[in-house]
């Protein structure tokens, strides 16, 4: 048979041909450009459309980029260097950087200081945001807000010294009578740490000038800066009240819960705006004759009560989240309500509730720039203001609007990424 | 709080009010109604003080008074002689119609964004994630003014269109796209009218019943009868014959650049500063309303669909009648804010000069009369009845899709 | 934790509270520094420059009380406010007095009670437009797109005068000034509408500023002056003499080039009076004999301070005209010093 066979077949194969690459068409770029561009005529369509947005975004765009001027002092040496061509008086954002960043009036030697703030500022958040980031950044954490105060703010190291001071004492009491009563705790550590303040007062007034930073008052800041004082301070601030908002919410007490929820539905119901505009024509009526509000305090105040009617709203539906059986078995474990909220219910209810929070946050972020509108000189405030004002820049805006756009993209972006970081995180262990 | 006059029990004591956890919520909300009553009293009474020491006091007479402003768009009849209220009136008028239209516009765009986020074609995908992060990362008030500004510069001013030799022409002899406005035909409403009209909403009520009908026709003997083309007979053809019968009584006012040496005259003109926030509002919004549009068709779990493939649906039916009506549900809450926050942003009008109430209520009435309380209070009024509206009808729409389980 | 930092601003403005109770000249002197409301930017009139520094002619108003009553013209805080803010920065004592072109009216004064010390400038509303609009006259308006600068009395004239004249328009609010420019430049607007002195300054911004024109129309009174609250009369004695000794001297020809020599005694009683070296006008004000010495040294006198803001030799150029010395045909009239 064999034999016969080799006569009558001419040839026969003796080894594996080798593995043929496949067709041009369904490997490599080619196949990656066929299945994920031209996948079928509609999507072709689209794809044709969209190079064509790109193209046009990018024609118009990149020239006015690149041939773009940095060293000129006004607009009109910048139109002279240009000569009619297109391109962009990026000068501005050079002769005017420190006032974007820094607003008009902070003293321009003592920027150093608002810039260690921000740079300490990643240092503080770091083993908030990230679990695995060392554990002793949290002592930094803790003193940031007071070394960041006496930064900005300037003045005697004594007055965030006592504030401090007032906090430690504060919770050295807490920590002592918690054990007993969470009410008699903190209303004990509230009632030491107003004592050791109000001590302070006198301590802080006797040593005016130690150790003192040029002061800065509340009034000079401007700029990005106050943009991000805004920001950091509201949404600190408004994370405790916050959840006292939301617990108040979900209470049994039908009075406490009514005051909660005519609250967070009034916050929620009007826009930011005219609650600014209550910062600063209408709060002083409602203030004992003689006092004088900051402006810049009257909006932390406003913005805070906004953000905290939002973040309340975030917690209420992580503590609607958690299922029923973690309350009652804190019940059944017979903890008291203060002990069942803060060892079994808040830790996990705000785990839950940490993406929406950083959504708010970012939110918030955003609309500090509606202090503009009130005459502050955020960001925005010192472009629609002084910058566009002065007859040096009159008439850039492209340049000024897209750089601030660039500004708070880039820090709400990265939050936002955080924020999908920190999902993938967590969702891990539901899986 | 009747409860206080409940009889206390025989053993009731003293400290019970801070021991006993039965008595301990009393004392509670006891000193919180306490503190805030003395709160609002101390404001109160501040207010007061102030008032009088300023000489002034609080009263809405300046309602009655003539405004004495012009406002360049209204929809009800106005001029400077109208009352503050009036002009209040005008600007609420105003706030409705730019959120109306940006919410219609958003929802449209978000869709839209949203599903071709989810699009397989990179190129579209990346695009549309490019449009939503841009959008959602930058300040709405920046948005505001870019697109302003955007409109302003790019569009031709009104001069262009106007004189015996324009530079540009009506578009289709009836359009004009100015920076000051897009000036389009407005109907005019001759006798007879109403009757043209009439039959108009009856059709559609028309269509509705067709298709109802074609439905049932479908489910019950598995006759598919076509939808598209007699939907749209029936809409159209009754209403023309009316149109023509009762001879024509609607007809169309053309924007005209002979009648004025400055602006085009006649036919309807929508203002620039309208389309501008029209525009920022609904592309920022959308970018929101794509995440939650994404958010909710994925969601849906890919059984769904696959089990609706396996059914041997059409991928479109699979969108229209298994993952949409799912995802809706999850969708339609977060749209519900979204819309929240365009009524709410649309208060962001005077960065580019519409006049809505925050511009004419609380902004050039509050500066003519001095009246800060007054108008801060109104206008908050305001936005919290809209906003108060729009919730409980989220909070019914919820209740009505939410999934009866156990 | 957080809270502190909270608490301490508060404890700041606890600090700094108490500021409106007391007489304003008392704050003043105890702060060190005077706090003054000025326009969020307006060429000439006040507008901060590259370096943070305030500049502009009502900016001068304020350096020159400063100088009076601290004796340094620099020791001013310089209060940003808009259309809206401004009278309620002034009522909740936020600032002791306003110098933001503010138009001096029967309602602001009466009604919502303050009390303008005086005129720094006589102005009225203008119209500016493109030459090529072709426009000579206002009342040649009919129908067109206006910009007007919202939150002042503009709206209000712009009405009346629309109305008086049976034509009609347009109006177009712009919350700022660069806005309404943009607008205006961009043609979304046929005229631009506001005061005649913004308006020269505005057009002094522009690329090509002899492309526009100013309507000959003025369409209604202007007066501009520094405004106090009502019922502090020392403190607004204070700010009315001050503007008073910036005109008076230069219809006496004190300038800041020679005060240093006059204030050795001059032939003038007048002058003395004035600069303190006879009479005691300054203990009458409770101040120290020099103020008005030191606010015209400050920044010259009235004609001084026209000229280097908004006068004819810089970009703004306005003539003097109602603005010059009664004794040069123009309206301003210091009472005498005496």
């Amino acid at each position: 048979m064999t034999d016969r066979n080799s006569q009558i077949v001419a040839f026969v194969r003796e080894e594996t041909i080798p593995q043929a690459p496949p067709p041009t068409a369904e490997a490599g770029v080619v196949k990656w450009v066929r299945v994920n561009l031209f996948s079928s005529i509609p999507y072709s369509i689209l794809t044709l459309v969209s190079l064509y947005v790109i193209y046009a975004i990018l024609a118009s765009f990149l020239p006015w980029l690149f041939n773009g001027v940095w060293h000129t002092s006004n607009i009109r040496e910048c139109r002279e260097v240009l000569e009619g061509a297109t391109g962009g008086c990026f000068s501005v954002l050079s002769d005017r950087w420190n006032q974007l960043l820094f607003g008009i009036a902070y003293p321009s030697d003592q920027y150093w200081r608002p810039s260690l703030a921000f740079v300490l500022l990643f240092g503080a958040l770091a083993p908030v945001l990230f679990p695995n980031a060392p554990r002793r950044l949290l002592i930094l954490t803790g003193l940031y807000p007071f070394i960041a105060f006496w930064l900005v703010w300037g003045g005697t190291i004594f007055i965030p010294l006592m504030a401090l001071a007032g906090v430690a004492a504060g919770y050295l009491v807490y920590s002592r009578y918690v054990a007993d009563s969470f009410a008699m705790g903190a209303a004990g550590g509230v009632a030491t740490a107003m004592v050791v303040w109000w001590i302070g007062g006198f301590v802080t007034g006797a040593t005016e000038g130690v150790l003192a930073l040029e002061a800065v008052p509340s009034r000079d800041m401007g700029g990005f800066m106050l943009n991000m004082i805004l920001g950091v301070v509201c949404v600190s601030l408004s994370l405790p009240l916050g959840i006292a908002l939301a617990l108040g919410r979900q209470s049994s007490m039908p009075i406490i819960k009514w005051i909660c929820v005519v609250f967070i539905e009034f916050i929620r119901g009007v826009p930011l705006i005219t609650l600014l505009f209550v910062a600063n024509v209408v709060l002083a009526y409602f203030l004992p004759p003689g006092t004088n509000f900051d402006l810049i305090l009257r909006v932390i105040i406003m913005i805070t009560m906004f953000a905290s009617a939002y973040i309340a709203e975030v917690i209420r539906g992580g503590l609607a989240a958690l299922p029923r059986g973690q309350y009652e078995a804190a019940d059944s474990l017979g903890l008291d309500y203060a002990q069942s909220m803060r060892l079994i219910i808040l830790p996990q209810a705000l785990k839950i509730s940490i993406p929406g929070i950083v959504n708010v946050a970012v939110g918030l972020f955003k609309d500090t720039t509606l202090v503009s509108v009130i005459s502050m000189f955020d960001l925005v405030g010192m472009i629609r203001g002084p910058i566009l004002a002065s007859s040096d820049w009159n008439g850039v805006y492209w340049e000024l609007w897209l750089f601030a756009a660039l500004l708070f993209f880039v820090v709400c972006y990265g939050i936002s990424q955080y924020s999908q970081w920190l999902e993938r995180q967590l969702a891990t262990d539901h899986r | 709080m009747t409860t206080f006059t409940d009889p206390p029990s025989e053993s009731f004591r003293l400290s019970m009010l801070l021991n006993d956890t039965r008595y301990r919520s009393y004392t509670f909300q006891f000193i919180a109604l306490l503190i805030l009553i003395v709160m609002m009293a101390y404001l109160g009474m501040n207010l007061v003080r102030n008032l009088a020491a300023a000489g002034l006091n609080i009263s809405y007479e300046f309602l009655d008074q003539p405004a004495g402003y012009d406002i360049n768009q209204s929809l009800i009849d106005y001029n400077s002689q109208s009352t503050h209220m009036t002009a209040a009136v005008v600007g609420i008028i105003n706030t409705l119609l730019v959120a109306f239209l940006a919410c219609l516009t958003a929802t449209l765009i978000g869709v839209v964004a949203g599903v071709l986020r989810l699009s397989k074609n990179w190129l579209v995908s990346k695009l549309m994630a490019a449009y939503v992060e841009a959008f959602r990362n930058v300040p709405v008030l920046i948005w505001i003014i870019i697109i302003f500004t955007v409109v302003t510069a790019v569009l031709p001013g009104a001069r262009a269109y106007l004189g015996e030799d324009p530079e540009y022409d009506l578009f289709l002899g009836m359009m004009a796209f100015t920076n000051r406005g897009v000036y389009i035909p407005a109907l005019i409403w001759g006798p007879g009218s109403g009757v043209v009209a009439a039959v108009f909403v009856a059709s559609i009520f028309g269509v509705f019943a067709y298709r109802r009908y074609a439905r049932n026709l479908l489910f019950e003997t598995g006759r598919l009868l076509p939808m598209g083309w007699p939907s749209l007979a029936i809409l159209i053809v009754p209403s023309l014959l009316v149109f023509f019968v009762m001879g024509q009584p609607i007809t169309m006012d053309m924007p005209d650049p002979l009648a004025n040496r400055f602006n085009l005259r006649g036919g309807l003109q929508i203002g620039a500063p309208l389309i501008a926030l029209w525009l920022a509002l609904s592309i920022y919004t959308g970018a929101f309303i794509a995440e939650n549009v994404r958010a909710g068709i994925q969601a849906i779990s890919k059984g769904q669909t696959e089990a609706a493939a396996s059914l041997g649906l059409r991928p479109n039916r699979i969108m229209n009648l298994v993952v949409l009506p799912q995802a809706l549900r999850v969708i339609i809450p977060p749209l519900i804010s979204q819309y929240l926050n365009i009524t709410k942003n649309s208060s962001l009008a005077i960065a580019v000069g519409y006049a809505d109430v925050t511009a004419t209520l609380g902004g050039i009435t509050l500066n003519q009369t001095g009246r800060a309380i007054e108008c801060v209070l109104l206008l908050m009024l305001f936005y919290l009845v809209i906003s108060l509206s729009i919730s409980s009808i989220m909070n019914v729409y919820n209740k009505s899709v939410s999934l009866k389980e156990r | 934790m957080k809270k502190t930092v909270f608490l301490g601003a508060l404890t700041v403005a606890g600090l700094a509270a108490g500021a409106a109770a007391a007489a304003t000249l008392d704050d003043v002197k105890a702060r060190g520094k005077l706090n003054c409301g000025v326009t969020t930017g307006l060429v000439g009139f006040a507008a901060p420059d590259s370096n943070g520094e305030w500049n502009g002619f009502d900016v001068s108003v304020c350096r020159a009380v400063a100088a009076a009553v601290l004796g340094d013209a620099t020791a001013v805080e310089f209060v940003p406010t808009t259309g809206k803010t401004r009278f309620t920065a002034l009522a909740s004592g936020e600032i002791d007095m306003l110098a933001r072109n503010t138009t001096w009216t029967f309602s602001r004064d009466v009604d919502l009670k303050f009390t303008f010390v005086g005129v720094n400038y006589y102005d009225g509303q203008g119209f500016l437009a493109p030459k090529n609009l072709g426009v000579s006259s206002a009342k040649d308006l009919d129908g067109a797109t206006v910009c007007i600068q919202t939150g002042t009395t503009t709206e209000l004239n712009l009405a009346d005068f629309f109305r008086a004249n049976k034509i009609e328009y347009q109006p177009v609010p712009i919350e700022t000034n660069a806005e309404a420019q943009q607008q205006y430049l961009a043609g979304a607007c046929d005229v631009f509408t506001t005061d005649a002195s913004g308006l020269a300054a505005t057009r002094a911004t522009f690329e090509n500023p002899g492309d526009h024109v100013l309507m000959p129309e003025i369409i209604s009174k202007e007066p501009l002056g520094p405004l106090v609250r009502h019922g502090d009369e020392e403190w607004s004695d204070i700010v009315r003499w001050t503007l008073n000794a910036l005109i008076s001297a230069e219809e006496l020809g004190i300038t800041s080039a020679n005060i240093a020599e006059m204030s050795a005694g001059t032939n003038n009683p007048e002058i003395n009076r004035i600069l303190g070296t006879e009479g005691t006008l300054g203990e009458m004000l409770g101040l120290d004999a020099e103020w008005a010495k030191r606010a015209i040294a400050a920044g010259g006198n009235y004609g001084e301070i026209f000229a280097k803001n908004i006068g004819e030799a810089t970009p703004i150029g306005l003539a003097r005209g109602l603005n010059a010395q009664w004794t040069d045909g123009g309206l301003l009239y210091s009472p005498p010093f005496r």
